[in-house]
């Protein structure tokens, strides 16, 4: 009996334990394995054309200014999209919350669609707006007397094109978790904060900030990590291009990995994000510890109540 | 998540399913399974029933590929033992699909060469030979000409330049004759055939050392590229590239440029999409040349067909491959997609060689050249068309353009040095 019930947990977990090591641990292991080699065309052909070449690819890499290009546009991105698209979706969850609001379910859904449209769709539509003489965006500027810009054309406008394009498709997400953060903010500390005189603003910044902390963290890494990813926006708008302005270091790996067949290379590149992505998300979970950890009484019980958002979000 | 599983289950079925009628109505039939890319692929079906009818017991599947995931599907097919027996591939990338092991040789006496085969067009043939053994047939060609507004240029007193000198000159009467933000010709920023074509024509080898190397900061290609790079400078095509114009033949019509370096899938556009009153107004040309030996080389370029080395049905494919490539073949894909047949009896049938447009494409296949025949080349190719990019727009000079093409191309081909060294010293291990 006592056997059976200790047996019994890895029994259950077991199934889902060999699918994600079928799955997930043994790719990563392969294709650590592949970041060694020169795994080429020439190697798909016959595996007597492979070297193993150990850290090599990783030294190529740092030394590759397309790579330093395509890691100085990601930051880029990751730098003006991620804060813009948590301020965007913020208030939009504040907005389609707010107790004036009529419709709100309508307001949410509106505010969701672009997450659920198709990218490629989507981007098509977008190329017409961006269009530098016919686009609905460059006639609205004319209108107030801007000169037209050529979004896609000039690698100075191309990635903030790319990042309006992608805030607007992809803050639906995050405001659909800030909402539910928002609503387990119970009502009495509301109440309480107005019978002590609060206003809109002070109950934002005393009751609503600090209980929607945790929420906001959660929303904070899941966007930063998505956005160290960006590839589908760049890829079907412009191809990295021009003159690789808008070139992401996944756009680099699939152009090295599925064009050209360096696999091998490509795979270094993927780690190297890989490291890069986990670093800066163990640097910014350790100074949230901190953060909470300073404010010690306030923060306990929210936390519990954040993390069960979180929970919930994911 | 769940709706693509569903779709996933929902084509697993079908496929399925599909497997179920076909074996149905096959019965002892040998079935040759064959991707045809883009237009073709739309079209080819149409060419089935007569070869079915004509070769009993052989049966013809066909799937259309995108031409813009060809590449990639057809190497993950190959990975993955599913190819076609027959398929269809830019002629370009043949030495890139010999490195990968997946074409059969086509050598008789199992795969003699077609009958009366000797009117394909040479450079596309060549295209097709790689170290003396052919890999491929052509089956349709594709080549750059001028496409020149005739109007416009008869302003000026121009003919259909035929030297390099009588082009900038026709250009730069055809600019100030215009209006003010008008321009001479339309370049795409990052295509690397324009550049290449005259490099061609300047005489230059692109790649030295048994094609191990970059040769792009020889006397001849600076030359070319220069000529490419001053037609920016001196304003006579926008440094903006193709977003200058709406669409390209509306630019076109509205005489932003007056010349385009381009293929024959335009020939239809053209028709199709130019206002009726400019039906007249334009015309095409061969490519000019550096001195007086018109005309100039251009790309030999267009697709093949290819058998798949891991075929089991071999023969049958073969018929299937030479039946497309029989002229009534080509004519009938000239009549349905418009392609421009790779053999000269398929022209004179349908009277291509005297065409208004097409006379143009005719003289110039007489005149094309091959670009180097090696798996790389794509992605030199492409590194090209970036290092263009980047000089056009004043990001690096012609010196630094065309060193980092030089170091980059190198690098591209290291692995290729690497190979030609070892068999070289196996060659040398053997000899003894």
């Amino acid at each position: 009996m006592t056997e059976l019930r200790s047996r019994a947990p890895y029994v259950l977990v077991a199934p889902a334990l060999l699918a994600i090591g079928a799955f997930f641990f043994v790719p990563i292991l392969a294709a650590l394995a592949l970041s060694a080699t020169d795994f080429d065309l020439y190697a798909l052909a016959d595996p007597d054309n492979l070297r193993v070449v150990g850290l090599d690819n990783y030294a190529r890499l740092l030394a590759d200014p397309v790579f330093r290009t395509a890691l100085a546009n990601t930051t880029y991105f990751v730098v003006v999209a991620a804060p813009l698209s948590i301020a965007v979706s913020l208030g939009a969850a504040l907005l389609v919350s707010a107790r004036l609001t009529r419709f709100p379910s309508l307001f949410r859904t509106v505010f969701f669609l672009p997450v659920v449209t198709t990218l490629v769709a989507a981007a098509v539509v977008w190329r017409y707006l961006y269009h530098p003489r016919l686009g609905l965006l460059n006639r609205a500027l004319a209108w107030l007397g801007i000169a037209p810009i050529d979004w896609l054309g000039d690698p100075a406008w191309a990635m903030p094109a790319i990042i309006l394009m992608s805030v607007w498709k992809n803050f639906g997400f995050n405001m659909v978790i800030f909402v539910a953060g928002l609503q387990s903010i119970p009502t009495r500390l509301y109440e309480a904060a107005s019978i002590d005189g609060a206003g809109p603003v002070a109950r934002f910044l005393h009751v609503t900030a600090p209980m929607l902390a945790p929420t906001f963290t959660f929303v904070a890494l899941m966007t930063m990590i998505g956005d160290f990813q960006l590839f589908s926006e760049p890829y079907v708008m412009t191809q990295g291009g021009p003159g690789d302005a808008t070139l992401s270091v996944v756009l680099l790996m699939y152009r090295e990995g599925f064009r050209w067949w360096n696999l091998g290379y490509a795979a270094a590149t993927a780690f190297v994000l890989f490291i890069i992505i986990l670093v800066l998300t163990s640097v910014a979970l350790a100074l949230r510890k901190r953060a909470a950890g300073a404010a010690e009484g306030a923060a306990a019980t929210n936390a519990g109540a954040g993390a069960a958002t979180a929970g919930a979000g994911a | 998540m769940s709706d693509a599983l569903r779709t996933c289950l929902l084509a697993c079925g079908l496929v399925v399913l599909a497997a179920g009628c076909d074996a149905d109505d096959d019965g002892a039939a040998t079935v040759v399974d064959f991707w045809a890319l883009g237009r073709e692929g739309e079209v080819v079906e149409r060419l089935v029933p007569a070869f079915e009818e004509r070769t009993p017991g052989v049966r013809v599947r066909v799937q259309q590929i995108p031409w813009s995931a060809a590449r990639e599907k057809l190497i993950t097919a190959l990975v993955a033992g599913t190819m076609p027996d027959v398929f269809q591939l830019g002629s370009t990338w043949v030495a890139e699909f010999l490195a990968l092991g997946a074409i059969e040789p086509l050598a008789a006496p199992r795969f003699p060469a077609p009958a009366g085969g000797d009117d394909f067009f040479a450079g596309i043939l060549e295209a097709n030979v790689i170290d003396g053994t052919t890999w491929g047939l052509p089956w349709y060609v594709d080549t750059r000409v001028l496409f020149y507004r005739s109007d416009l240029l008869s302003r000026t007193g121009c003919r259909a330049p035929r030297t390099w000198d009588e082009w900038l000159g026709c250009m730069e009467a055809v600019r100030r004759e215009a209006s003010g933000d008008a321009f001479a010709i339309l370049l795409p920023l990052t295509e690397w055939e324009t550049p290449v074509i005259l490099a061609m024509q300047s005489g230059a080898t692109l790649l030295r050392d048994d094609d191990q190397r970059g040769n792009f900061q020889s006397a001849e290609f600076r030359r070319a590229f220069t000529l490419y790079l001053s037609l920016f400078e001196r304003g006579l095509a926008p440094r903006g590239g193709e977003a200058t114009a709406a669409n390209v033949y509306q630019g076109f019509a509205e005489g932003t440029f007056s010349f385009l370096v381009t293929g024959p899938w335009n020939l239809s556009q053209f028709r199709e999409r130019l206002p009726a009153s400019l039906a007249r107004a334009w015309a095409t040309a061969p490519m000019p040349a550096p001195d007086g030996r018109w005309p100039g080389v251009s790309l030999a370029g267009g697709a093949s067909l290819a058998l798949w080395r891991g075929s089991k049905v071999k023969d049958a494919a073969w018929r299937w491959m030479q039946y497309l490539v029989e002229p009534a073949q080509q004519a009938e894909l000239n009549r349905l997609a418009g392609d421009l047949p790779a053999r000269a009896s398929a022209w004179r049938e349908l009277a291509l060689d005297r065409g208004e447009h097409t006379s143009a494409f005719w003289l110039q296949l007489q005149h094309v050249r091959p670009t180097p025949r090696i798996p790389e080349w794509e992605r030199i190719a492409a590194e090209i068309g970036r290092r263009a990019e980047a000089a056009i727009r004043g990001v690096e000079t012609v010196d630094q353009a065309l060193a980092a093409l030089d170091e980059n191309v190198d690098r591209i081909l290291a692995k290729r040095r690497w190979l030609r060294a070892r068999a070289a010293r196996e060659r040398a291990g053997d000899a003894p």
